[in-house]
């Protein structure tokens, strides 16, 4: 009897430290990425190195361009997808009464955000690029970089507005305010910094992806910055794909990738790190 | 008292709006659907055979088609009779238009080509076994062999093909069996790494974590989700292919290992938000009676929690794979991009995603080629709308017992 | 304004909710309804703001008159009826806006611009909301910062502002501490003087504290109404009698 509650506390502790190991062995693994890329990439990083155009085949200058360039499609990207998605999820939430819509529509999100972006990469070819005749463009890159970006927008919107107590609603109408001044006035104002930390991820997700733009709106190299939305850019992750595989000399452009990839995780920890911030300082 | 107001224009227009935008992913789906098959469905109309150009063969041959398998084995030299592909007992003589130019004089063929209808016709009546890939332009009506009808490229040569190579002359090879087989295998592969680190992690975090280890862990494995995949693929070129090539001393590095590796970790945070959510929405009853039986808290896991939850430890399995399969740009950076069906972990091998990524720059706009891209974009597109459908009933159904 | 209901049943789905209720409810008095839970006296209040409007696969047969209208008339706009009968909630339920703009909430939505009519409604409702002494100087504070009690008379004044005829009040005090309590009674005293008061309530001593009519409701049924004093000291039906012997004993 003894023995046996003995056996069963060794089996749990060995079970337990496994688990232990493991947890932190992928932790370790995240922190061997990240250290890895900021202590090759950290030397690299100066004014010059963001300031100035990729020089002597992507070897020596900066990556300006291609941040501008990103820039434009995070922003083109939003604009497309914030006020859709969450004009989306406020429909879902506020408006649709009827269970089956709203069931299809949580289906259709959920299988929107599982279709691989080189699927998007396609679509917006075939359709932005060609058949609207944009060309390989800013706006093209963005249409298709904001259509990826709309189901992380709808869930987040969705989720902020289950979250506002029915209370309020029922307070704002008793006293005769319409649904949309109700949704106007009080759920959206206090939904809105959950609202935001959606925009803020999808600004992440949406700065790092590389399919997408590929076939729609990326450049290897422009000497000039864009003028116009019909413009092609470089931009940062598609810089990093090209100088990473295909440049003449790799051993050569290697700081500019580390320089790059660095760029690229600070982003998208900023992005993190600022959403996390929105979440705890209006949870409380 | 309290009638209407007439002007509620605004309201209604923003209502209308909202349900728009309600029915945005709904349209965004079907759209894609509808443009990935209208530009790939063009690749059964094509021919097998390239652009411009016809197959002839002699008029005695009995031969009524050749699949774009078999074109592509003759003119490689490994099928030589004609017995081999259903005729005669003949050697095949594969022929292009160099090598019958090559056959005659400049008189003999013209100056500006204007013979040359009249020799292809003489060469293919004097070679009992002749192949011939010439352009359609110098057949004329006078043409004394037999031009084999052009087939259109049959679903059969397109899923069931074992060789993808777009740019073989004279028929291209669309087989997608070596893409297919190279995303399972990766993905699969990437699967199997992750399962029991992610599981780990998810039991971790649910069950054994105090809440302050778990709200650090929770944003960490946020962030490794957020890592852009180019950067992973950078990551995996750098370090993980160097190190699979050292430890297997292998000639390259770039393998469906190292592309499994670097997807498991891609793979990892959905499979831990997924499971951990899934084991932590186990009844505190369910969990307390079990303890209260005697059972350490190890047995209460095994038996209570990790049953409970299996059905969305399933889901996770599979969204898991769908990511993978679906994932692009790490991919085709480490994989080695080799289109043949995969042996071993330790060769290169081409995923569907990396194959789209690879080639789409290079084909033009309404080819064959981008054809066969797209009509892949459409199987992948169809891939993984089963695999989140599936992972939405599996995380439905009820649990049994 | 007087209220009235006509043959009113109400259904949840299949279940019948409100059986064949008629009554008339006078002008500037104070009605409570009392019943044990469940037996539909909210059900029956939440009718004369069509506040059940919001719950789906209802339905109503019978008519609620407010005056001379039928407010379930196709011709009605909910919102505009909403401004003439307020509601005051079970649980305290301000808005996360500042004390100030929870009461001037009303008078914004309904386009009113003007800084001083503003800020002389929101003060001529805290005070009949018995709430200015204790707020005046934190009307920029948020709500939150206030007690359930304040929040509750909050709430009060903010169905005020919109100078409403009728008050519709769903448990007002059952969150609230006794003190609160008695505050808030004396409060729907006060305001009888004014508008016409309709409590729904559990607590009958409250009930008779504060009411000129009560209302007993029992498993969808209406089944006694009559004069406050009646109905707690000499009702008619056994039921109302063992329900507040039962209570009371």
């Amino acid at each position: 009897m003894k023995s046996n509650n003995i056996h069963k506390k060794v089996s749990q502790n060995v079970m337990f430290w496994i688990f232990r190991i493991m947890s932190f062995s992928v932790v370790a693994i995240l922190f061997w990425i990240i250290g890895f890329i900021v202590y090759r990439g950290i030397g690299v990083i100066n004014w010059e190195f963001l300031t100035a155009a990729p020089e002597e085949g992507m070897t020596k200058g900066g990556i300006f361009p291609a941040i501008v360039g990103t820039f434009y499609l995070v922003i083109g990207s939003m604009l497309v997808a914030f006020p859709i998605g969450v004009m989306s999820g406020i429909y879902m939430n506020e408006y649709a009464t009827n269970k089956h819509i709203v069931r299809v529509i949580r289906i259709m999100t959920n299988n929107l955000g599982g279709i691989p972006s080189i699927v998007f990469g396609l679509f917006g070819m075939s359709l932005f690029v060609n058949k609207l005749g944009f060309g390989d463009s800013i706006l093209a890159g963005s249409l298709t970089l904001g259509l990826l970006a709309l189901p992380l927008i709808i869930r987040i919107t969705e989720e902020a507005l289950k979250a506002i107590p029915d209370s309020y609603r029922h307070g704002s109408l008793a006293l005769g305010a319409t649904k949309l001044q109700t949704i106007g006035r009080v759920v959206l104002p206090a939904a809105f910094p959950n609202i935001m930390t959606g925009l803020i991820l999808s600004i992440g997700r949406v700065s790092g992806e590389t399919a997408p733009i590929l076939f729609t709106a990326a450049a290897y190299f422009l000497p000039k910055l864009p003028s116009s939305i019909y413009d092609q850019v470089m931009a940062l992750p598609y810089h990093l794909y090209v100088i990473a595989t295909s440049g003449t000399d790799l051993e050569a452009t290697r700081p500019m990738a580390y320089g790059t990839a660095l760029v690229l995780i600070v982003i998208v920890l900023i992005m993190n790190l600022l959403a996390n911030y929105l979440r705890k300082k209006f949870t409380k | 008292m309290f009638r209407k107001k007439k002007n509620k224009f605004f309201e209604i227009l923003i209502e209308w709006m909202l349900r728009l935008s309600g029915s945005a992913t709904t349209i965004i789906i079907l759209l894609i659907s509808i443009f990935l098959f209208t530009e790939g469905w063009g690749l059964f109309k094509s021919s097998t055979v390239e652009k411009g150009y016809v197959l002839c063969i002699n008029k005695e041959n009995k031969i009524k088609n050749l699949t774009p398998e078999q074109i592509k084995e003759i003119f490689d030299g490994n099928i030589t009779s004609w017995k081999e592909v259903g005729g005669d007992d003949i050697p095949i003589e594969p022929m292009r238009m160099d090598e019958v130019i090559g056959m005659f004089s400049e008189e003999e063929i013209g100056s500006d080509f204007e013979h040359l209808p009249e020799r292809l016709s003489d060469v293919t009546a004097e070679h009992k076994g002749i192949l011939g890939f010439f352009p359609e332009q110098f057949i004329d009506i006078k043409f004394k062999g037999k031009v084999l009808p052009a087939e259109t490229i049959s679903p059969k040569d397109y899923f069931g093909g074992k060789e993808w190579f777009p740019t073989a002359t004279p028929a291209a090879q669309f087989g997608i069996l070596p893409l297919l087989l190279g995303t399972l295998w990766v993905s699969l592969g990437a699967i199997l790494l992750a399962l029991p680190f992610g599981l780990a992690v998810a039991i971790y975090l649910a069950e054994l974590a105090n809440p302050t280890v778990r709200k650090i862990l929770k944003p960490v494995i946020e962030l490794l989700a957020g890592i852009p995949s180019v950067v992973y693929g950078f990551f995996g070129l750098i370090v993980i292919v160097p190190m699979i090539r050292n430890v297997f001393n292998l000639p390259v590095g770039e393998t469906a290992l190292a592309g499994s590796i670097v997807l498991a970790i891609m793979a990892l945070p959905t499979i831990i938000t997924v499971a951990e959510d899934s084991m932590r929405n186990t009844p505190l009853a369910m969990k307390e009676s079990s303890l209260a039986l005697g059972a350490t808290h190890w047995q209460t896991i095994y038996h209570v929690i990790i049953p409970y939850a299996s059905s969305g430890i399933m889901a996770a399995v599979v969204l898991g794979i769908g990511r993978a399969i679906g994932e692009t740009m790490a991919v085709l950076m480490v994989t080695g991009n080799a289109a043949v069906i995969p042996h071993t972990f330790t060769e290169p091998v081409r995923t569907i995603p990396a194959t789209i990524a690879a080639e789409l720059g290079e084909a033009s706009v309404g080819s064959v080629q981008y054809q066969a891209l797209f009509m892949l974009g459409a199987i992948l597109f169809i891939l993984t709308l089963i695999i989140s459908i599936w992972a939405e009933v599996i995380r439905k159904e009820p649990h049994a017992e | 304004m007087k209220l009235e209901a006509k043959n009113v049943n109400f259904f949840y789905g299949d279940f019948h909710a409100l059986k064949d209720i008629n009554m008339k409810i006078e002008s500037n008095t104070v009605t409570a309804f009392i019943g044990p839970s469940g037996c539909g006296k909210s059900t029956f209040l939440r009718l004369f703001n069509r506040m059940n409007d919001l719950i789906a696969d209802t339905h109503l047969d019978g008519e609620c008159m407010l005056g001379d209208t039928n407010i379930y008339d196709k011709s009605i706009s909910v919102d505009e009826l909403r401004k003439t009968v307020g509601m005051v909630f079970q649980k305290p339920n301000p808005f996360p806006k500042s004390i100030f703009e929870n009461v001037a909430y009303g008078l914004r939505i309904n386009g009113e611009r003007s800084k001083s009519v503003i800020e002389d409604t929101v003060e001529t409702s805290l005070r009949q909301a018995a709430l200015w002494e204790e707020v005046k100087d934190k009307l920029k504070k948020s709500a939150y910062a206030l007690s359930g009690g304040q929040q509750q008379r909050l709430c009060i004044a903010r169905a005020l502002a919109v100078n409403p005829s009728v008050i519709l009040m769903d448990e007002p005090a059952s969150a609230l501490d006794p003190i609160s309590t008695s505050k808030i009674e004396e409060l729907i005293f006060e305001l009888k003087n004014h508008y016409t008061v309709v409590i729904v309530t559990h607590n009958m001593q409250q009930a008779a504290r504060v009411s000129d009519k009560t209302g007993f409701f029992m498993l969808g049924e209406l089944i006694e109404y009559d004069d406050t004093k009646k109905i707690f000291l000499n009702p008619e039906k056994e039921q109302t009698q063992n329900y507040i012997t039962g209570r009371f004993g």
